[in-house]
């Protein structure tokens, strides 16, 4: 019986393309290139449900640069700009 | 002895029916200040429990945490937390959760539970859980959280009488089980071990669909799709303009044949002289040529509040985001811009949402250059005047294209200033983070619309009945007296004040094809847009006599020029003819300085944008 392992190496939400799903590893806030501070972007995330192990799936794509994403974070659909979304790492 | 007011107050995550529930406990009619967009006001209601006692209930505007970081969420935020002066902090916190999204709501909620004020969960939207397969172990769910839990269905008042047997429960224990108040902001390992807390108990006692709505996921497919979700907004946009010159037709030729039997009737039935002239000339062709525009306004405000309730705002806001972004707006911007083609005012006071204080100035300074509901009546009166009722292209019709022209120039205006004033004014800036939750769509409620549009409508005749009214006999008199000297020449008007007051403005106005009656009906017009309409019509009313009365229309055609009409009708784009929408500019940014700017801006850009249409026009033979 082979058991498959789902290695997956870890990405900023970011950088994810429409159709991925993932869950969420950490919050990298540095990485993010947010007008926000750090803390600040960190505490709003978690508001809307960007916590450790919740499952994300990334739904529909803006037109133009492919921003913003709408993104399922387990039953909730939040839309944000990649540039916030680059601080969520997930695998 | 009698019991003391109960405080209640409704604080829950953005659309999770607050509001619903809130009209459901006190009974629709204190909706009056919820504009579309957002819960903006405070809004109060009262009501009394099946054991007699009094209660007030506020509705509070959607928050996911007490930090307050916008101007919305810092009066929900103070009032929990009995901060804001006058106000006692509330008895019983009503805490609203959708049921079929709990996971936010509930980490709300422990949070809550550290301010030490009584509170209850109401798990509202039950029948939408219900239908999708959660389920719901309520008691394990209140013990889990050491709350009481209700579940309820707002629209249907469903649970309420449970609701309110909880309260009267929670109001008669002996002793008022308020304990300190713990609350502190919270640090970001706080949230998120808060969260989990959440998520576990959720675990315990809620199970969920695998799958999510598939409704919601089925519409947003097409609607989100990067270019057929474009082409849907732009779609959706057009079909409402049309709407607004085609459909109300009928009802407004009513309306206006109505107004005219009854002039009709007065001139028929009183002696000719003042009294007549007023009531004829002043008060029915006045006011009339005003309320004769309520089908217009009822239709474009029926289409806000559905896109509204339906969930569509915050899709379009997301399709809006960057196109906005490039103009130096935020995503949310969207919003309070597309309410300000109904007024605005709700618009202004909508840009309370946008928690970055840059993007809301800049919102509120462009807000007034949407095209408002105001403005209707003086287009409509112009276009149809001057422009042929021509098909074109098969099923476009040629006024309503000429309208969604000046809704279009409207629209770009006030991206191109947004642009400048990102440039030159706000330059170090970096834009704000866009981060909103796109909701499941539900169908909208028949009643909760009604009630909407019937509130705007009464606010729109209330201010035909009152400000458009006095303007209209102040305008009266100016035009009525003094009266022609015996022997005089000419109609009696040219003797009038309004004639000297028109005469010594014209020179300023007469670069831009302005004769001396149009300088007449712009100084009321300062006060309110649609004042304008009444104001010729009795100019010209009073100028032409009787047979002028009724087809205002036609004497425009007959004596001005398409020049004239075309330079109006874009300084009607810019002009700041609102003494309202500058107030409320005035209140909501703390300040003269940016009511003055607004002003003056949109003064100068209506001066010079008819300058040229008219030089454009009169050098293309339109003189
Ligand atoms: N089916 C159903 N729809 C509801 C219920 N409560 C609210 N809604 C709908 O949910 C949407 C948001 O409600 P609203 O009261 O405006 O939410 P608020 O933002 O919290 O004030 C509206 O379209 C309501 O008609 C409910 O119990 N059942
Ligand atoms: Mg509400």
């Amino acid at each position: 019986m082979s058991e498959q392992t789902d290695i997956r190496t870890s990405q900023p939400l970011g950088l994810a393309k429409r159709g991925y799903s993932g869950v969420i590893q950490h919050l990298a806030v540095a990485e993010a290139m947010s007008a926000l501070a750090g803390h600040e972007l960190e505490s709003r995330l978690i508001e809307l449900g960007f916590v450790e192990g919740a499952r994300v799936e990334v739904l529909h794509e803006g037109i133009v640069g492919r921003d913003p994403i709408a993104v399922r974070v387990e039953n909730v659909t939040i839309a944000l700009r990649r540039r916030e979304a680059m601080a969520i790492i997930v695998a | 002895m009698e019991a003391p007011l109960l405080h209640l107050a409704l604080v829950g995550t953005p659309n999770s029916g607050k509001t619903s529930l809130f009209n459901a406990l006190t009974g629709s009619r204190q909706k009056v200040a919820n504009y579309p967009g957002v819960t903006v006001e405070r809004k109060e209601g009262f009501f009394v429990t099946p054991a007699g006692r009094q209660v007030s209930v506020v509705d509070l505007p959607g928050t996911y945490s007490l930090r307050g970081r916008s101007p919305d969420e810092e009066i929900t935020r103070d009032m929990v937390l009995g901060r804001t002066a006058g106000e006692a902090a509330p008895d019983l916190i009503l805490c609203v959760a959708d049921a079929t999204n709990l996971r936010l709501t509930i980490r709300l909620l422990l949070e809550l539970k550290d301010t030490g004020r009584p509170m209850m969960l109401v798990l509202n939207m039950f029948d939408i859980a219900a239908r999708r397969g959660v389920s719901v172990d309520v008691p394990k769910l209140s013990e889990a959280l050491g709350v009481p839990v209700v579940t309820s269905i707002a629209v249907r008042k469903g649970g309420i009488a449970e609701l309110l047997g909880r309260t009267d429960e929670i109001a008669a224990q002996e002793q008022t089980p308020v304990g300190p108040n713990r609350w502190q902001p919270l640090t970001a390992s706080q949230l998120r071990a808060m969260q989990a807390e959440a998520d576990r108990i959720i675990a315990s006692a809620v199970t969920l669909p695998a799958k999510p709505d598939t409704w919601t996921g089925r519409i947003d497919a097409v609607v989100l799709h990067p270019v057929a979700g474009l082409f849907i907004l732009a779609l959706i946009l057009f079909l409402m303009f049309q709407a607004v010159f085609a459909w109300a037709q009928p009802l407004m030729e009513l309306l206006s044949s109505g107004f005219d039997a009854l002039g009709q009737l007065v001139q028929d039935t009183l002696p000719e002289g003042l009294l007549q002239s007023f009531l004829q000339n002043g008060v029915i062709s006045g006011v009339g040529s005003v309320i004769v525009f309520l089908p217009q306004i009822i239709i474009i405000f029926l289409f806000i509040l559905l896109l509204e309730d339906f969930g569509y705002m915050a899709r379009a806001a997301f399709l809006m985001d960057r196109i906005m972004g490039g103009a130096g707006l935020h995503g949310r911007a969207f919003i309070p811009l597309l309410s300000s083609f109904a007024c605005a005012i709700p618009g202004i006071m909508a840009t309370r949402v946008i928690d970055n204080r840059r993007d809301r100035l800049t919102t509120i300074l462009i807000a007034p250059l949407m095209t408002c509901s105001a403005r209707i009546p003086v287009y409509t009166l112009i276009i149809s005047a001057f422009i042929p009722d021509r098909d074109v292209w098969g099923w476009f019709n040629l006024r309503g294209l000429v309208l969604f022209g000046l809704y279009a120039a409207g629209i770009s205006s006030a991206l191109g200033v947004s642009f400048l004033v990102k440039f030159f004014m706000l330059r170090d800036y970096a834009p704000a983070p866009f981060m909103l939750e796109l909701p499941d769509y539900k169908l909208p409620r028949l009643k909760s619309i009604a009630i909407g549009v019937y509130t705007r409508a009464k606010m729109f005749l209330q201010r035909a009945g009152t400000t458009i009214f006095s303007m209209m006999v102040l305008i009266w008199f100016l035009a009525s007296f003094p009266t022609a000297p015996a022997g005089a020449e000419g109609p009696a008007i040219n003797y009038s004040l309004a004639a000297i007051i028109g005469k010594a403005l014209e020179p300023l106005l007469a670069p831009l094809g302005f004769n001396w009656q149009i300088a007449v009906a712009l100084i009321p017009g300062m006060a309110a847009r649609e004042v304008a309409v009444a104001a010729l019509g009795t100019v010209y009313a009073i100028e032409g006599g009787k047979e002028a009365a009724d087809q205002i229309g036609h004497v425009l055609a007959t004596k001005w020029s398409l020049a004239t009409a075309l330079s109006l009708l874009v300084w009607y784009i810019f002009a700041p003819q609102c003494a309202s929408t500058l107030a409320v500019i005035r209140r909501e940014t703390g300040g003269w300085r940016w009511m003055a700017v607004t002003f003056v801006y949109m003064l100068a850009l209506a001066y010079l944008a008819s300058l040229a249409t008219y030089n454009m026009a009169v050098t293309l033979g339109a003189g």
